[in-house]
């Protein structure tokens, strides 16, 4: 990890995986011991497409600095087509995203599948480094409903 | 040779063809009417692009044998178009010479209605020398 | 509010080596709706499990979250401890603080702030848990199986044997399919019909084999276990229990003008007529498109020479309905359309000719009684041209994106075949590359290379063009040698590319089956489940999921019948409790959730709606359990919010974000 700790920023990242591949592809980096940031935390659904764009909207209004969807590779989701539909609805809500101000580097689409241990930890590796480039989120935080 | 790495993209983007998409069938050499008179053929006018040699390709006197039938356009089963990676060849030494043999003007008056616009356009530039 | 225990693990010392699961318990305790924490070093053991259950009887909990390895190590596991305790299973969530926790981080502090993280949000997701019930279809004990090729066939003799009644349903009159047509098979070149006929006559004979031909699936409604289908049984014009097979009305038939199917068009058959001599069953059909009793009204010579009067014009379609419990598609291909190909000259001459073509050419039963000739002149031929890849392997509209797979194999057959009878032919392949991986494939089309001479260049023809003198002309490149070739040739076989039958997407569609670009059925998994469809319930077999020589065929209809027969062994169908639910209120009966539904387990209905108070009449979506498999693509798709899946709601999903985030 090249990544700079001195400074006091903390990115919070949240990651979608789907179950069959992502999710199973974050279990082989693990049980193989690939590190990636603490920064990031997975939330498990069933398929990319169950990622509904409010649950992205819902974490940059909580103060996420950056959301990944993690799906089966295209053509290999375990519900045939469920990460076309995942990005396709991602593409139209990042791009939305991006004019309103969150950066289209906060936003990512991967595809891992359950062998790929190690493009799951570079890829995390590479998308909390672009966070870190880019600092805190800070142009929604107004927008924020504070609990 | 950096220009070579240039002049093969510019080939690339004028005639729109990927030569990565070739599967070295040969159907383009076996349906060209030229085929015995050039010196570089067809199908290795799409791996001399890929392999980016394109000082020999400009020296080629194919170029000027290509009647641009574009019999191997139609018929290449992977949309490779070695026709349109000859006339772009043509179109980049054409375009690093100087004067027009014709001008623009001209052109109205010698035009044939029946004439596919492709051909005469790469009929311009073949008897230009 | 639940009333929440949580469970750390330490996994000796995988996780508690790098978390502080201590703390993990402490922060767990001031969490809401936690009213129970503790840790243990192997909560997966029996004595782990035996403290969630004490903690889930003592407490009364209502939810359980275990701080463990990964769900798909153990969800089941504590899932099951937890339903012996009395607790609904899916009221158990995992906080995976191994794989994506202690296993990935060195620093204890940064870790155990992700554990504890990972712990809240898997608490503030059990809070919103609803207890799930696992429901029970049942299963029809029979199987469909559509398509009667050696897929078919192979399908349901081993269904058959496993003891469920099978129904073949075959389009053509009789089953047989492609491989019927075949001369010899390679790489061991036995005949063909020797070793499928057998076959045939096994399924026709067998108790719980039921066929179907000359018939067509019309209509399929119903879900795994449970399927209805129609199908039509055509009007063959001659009563099946009376006929005897003797064969006089074909040979009496006075219309014997009507190209010949089985015979690729190459001859001419009767009005009525059996496919070929080992049709199965073996009692004619009359072609109503071409006989002239239809036609004109005026003939009706079969009915006459019939001696068991088992001809009846006034025969009608009968359509029969049957339920089943698992349906197998093995529908098969046939060869693709050339007309786009005047290149080859395939339309232009008698003499540029199929491969298939060539087959019955070569067949003792076929066009020319199994003498190589021309269909020209009937002269025999000296030079021999075959182009390999005619409509495979193409990027551009006029044929296929995938390799054939058959056709390097029996054109090395056909060279060798021909160069074995007749010597004194010449035959040339031109190629672009030759693919034989497969048991003794190599070492075969070697063989006529070494042995039989068979001239293979590599390089594709450019054209054909006949001659005046009936000839041949073949232009083609020699890449090797750089040079162009022009090679006169007395007959052209083309090896065309295969493609799934046309009806299949009109099957498919029936089935909501997937079906991809090139009309081939999708697996469910390209690897790991290569016969199923992911429509539950739906199997493939053979061609129809993707090009395949003969072995492989009839080893995927083994696997196909299979897992039929693992569906069909059980007598209820547990379907999983995690699937899509429309909230009838919020519904406005768009139908936009159906669409995006892969599996067609979206219907509507009209119901009877109480909103508040107001009671009509509304058109509302309404999901089918048993075919739902809880992707979610529906949930995202409804515009009003009325779709949720149980088990990964909106609300769970947020307050997991709203965890995490906060």
């Amino acid at each position: 990890m090249s990544i700079n700790n001195n400074s006091e920023f903390k990115p919070k990242i949240v990651a979608f995986c789907c179950n069959w591949c992502s999710y199973a592809g974050a279990d082989l980096a693990g049980s193989s011991r690939l590190t990636y940031p603490a920064d990031v935390k997975i939330i498990r659904v069933p398929c990319s497409c169950r990622v509904n764009p409010m649950f992205i909207l819902r974490a940059f209004e909580k103060g996420a600095d950056g959301v990944i969807l993690c799906g089966c590779h295209p053509g290999d989701c375990h519900y045939t087509s469920g990460n076309f539909y995942a990005r396709r609805r991602m593409t139209l809500l990042f791009s939305m995203l991006d004019y309103i101000g969150v950066e289209n580097g906060r936003t990512r689409v991967e595809w891992v599948s359950a062998a790929e241990g190690v493009k799951f930890s570079a890829t995390m590796n590479s998308f909390v480094e672009k966070i870190y480039s880019l600092g805190k989120n800070v142009r929604l935080e107004d927008l924020r409903c504070k609990n | 040779m950096k220009s070579e790495k240039k002049q093969a993209e510019k080939i690339k983007e004028i005639s729109g063809v990927n030569p990565l998409k070739c599967m070295k069938c040969g159907k383009c050499s076996a349906t060209c009417p030229s085929f015995a008179e050039m010196d570089i053929k067809p199908h290795q006018f799409v791996s001399y692009v890929q392999n980016e040699e394109i000082e020999e390709l400009t020296k080629s006197v194919s170029l000027w044998k290509c009647l641009s039938c574009f019999a191997c356009v139609e018929r290449c089963p992977r949309d490779v178009k070695p026709g349109k990676i000859i006339d772009a060849v043509r179109q980049l030494v054409e375009r690093e010479k100087d004067g027009d043999y014709l001008s623009p003007n001209e052109i109205p008056e010698l035009l044939d209605p029946e004439i596919p616009q492709q051909l005469l356009v790469s009929a311009f530039r073949r008897y230009r020398r | 509010m639940q009333r929440i225990g949580v469970f750390v693990c330490h996994c000796g010392s995988n996780i508690a080596a790098t978390v502080d699961v201590k703390k993990v318990v402490e922060m767990a305790m001031c969490e809401p709706g936690v009213v129970h924490a503790e840790d243990y070093p192997y909560m997966c053991s029996e004595a782990g499990q035996a403290k969630i259950q004490a903690a889930i009887k003592e407490k009364n909990l209502g939810g359980v979250v275990v701080c463990s390895c990964s769900p798909r190590m153990h969800e089941n596991t504590f899932r099951k401890a937890a339903e012996k305790a009395g607790l609904n299973p899916y009221m158990v969530e995992i906080a995976n603080i191994r794989e994506h926790c202690s296993w990935i981080h060195k620093n204890m502090e940064e870790a155990t702030e992700k554990a504890v993280i990972l712990m809240k949000a898997a608490v503030a997701k059990v809070n919103l848990n609803t207890p799930l019930q696992a429901g029970e279809s049942r299963v029809t004990k029979r199987a469909l199986v559509i398509g009667g090729g050696i897929a078919g066939i192979q399908t349901a003799l081993d269904i058959a044997e496993a003891g469920y009644p099978v129904d073949i349903v075959e389009k053509t009159p009789s089953i047989g399919g492609r491989m019927s047509q075949l001369d010899k098979t390679f790489p061991t070149l036995d005949c063909s019909a020797c070793i499928l006929t057998p076959k045939m006559v096994e399924a026709n004979a067998h108790p719980n084999i039921n066929i179907y031909t000359y018939s067509e699936v019309e209509k399929v409604s119903g879900f795994v276990g449970d399927f209805t289908v129609d199908i039509r049984k055509k009007a063959r014009s001659v009563d099946m229990s009376k006929c005897t097979g003797c064969g006089v009305c074909q040979e009496k038939c006075p219309n014997k003008k009507t190209p010949n199917e089985f015979n690729r068009g190459l001859n001419n058959r009767s009005a009525i007529y059996t496919p070929f001599a080992q049709a199965i069953p073996n009692v004619p059909v009359i072609d109503r498109e071409h006989c002239t009793k239809f036609l004109t009204g005026k003939c009706g010579i079969c009915a006459k020479v019939c001696q068991a009067g088992a001809v009846d014009y006034e025969q009608q379609d009968e359509i029969i309905t049957e339920k089943y419990g698992a349906i197998v598609v093995a529908t098969g291909f046939n060869m693709i359309n050339l007309d786009k190909y005047d290149e080859y000259a395939y339309s232009q001459s008698k003499d540029v000719i199929t491969s298939l073509e060539l087959e019955r050419i070569m067949n003792a039963a076929g066009p020319t009684k199994g003498h190589l000739e021309r269909l020209s002149d009937g002269k025999a031929p000296k030079e021999m041209v075959f182009i390999q890849c005619v409509g495979s392997r193409c990027a551009d509209k006029r044929g296929k994106s995938y390799c054939s797979k058959i056709c390097c194999m029996y054109t090395a057959k056909h060279a060798m075949l021909i160069r074995d009878k007749y010597p004194d032919v010449n035959v040339t392949v031109f190629y672009i590359d030759v693919r034989t991986p497969g048991k003794n494939f190599d070492e075969f089309y070697r063989r006529a290379v070494e042995e039989y001479g068979v001239n293979y260049i590599k390089g594709q023809v450019g054209k054909v063009i006949p001659q005046p003198d009936g000839k041949l002309l073949v232009q083609g490149s020699d890449l090797l040698s750089n040079k162009q070739i022009l090679k006169e040739a007395d007959m052209v076989v083309l090896a065309a590319a295969i493609e799934p039958e046309p009806g299949v997407r009109n099957i498919a569609t029936m089935l909501t089956a997937s079906i991809d670009t090139n009309d081939f059925l999708t697996e469910a998994h390209a690897k790991l489940r290569p016969v199923e469809s992911p429509t539950a319930g739906i199997f493939l077999s053979g061609v129809c999921q993707g090009p395949k020589d003969i072995p492989e065929t009839v080893s995927q209809a083994g696997a196909a019948a299979v897992k039929a027969i693992g569906l069909l062994a059980k007598d209820k169908l547990t379907t999983n409790p995690c699937t899509a639910k429309a909230d009838e209120l919020m519904c406005n009966g768009c139908s936009q959730c159906a669409n995006v539904c892969p599996y067609g387990a979206i219907s509507y209905e009209t119901k009877l709606i109480n909103d508040h108070g107001v009671r009509e009449d509304r058109r509302v979506a309404v999901v089918n359990s048993a075919l739902c498999q809880g992707c979610g693509a529906c949930t995202v798709t409804c515009p009003s919010g009325a779709m949720d899946l149980q088990g990964f709601s909106n609300r769970q999903i947020l307050a997991e974000v709203d965890a995490i985030c906060r």
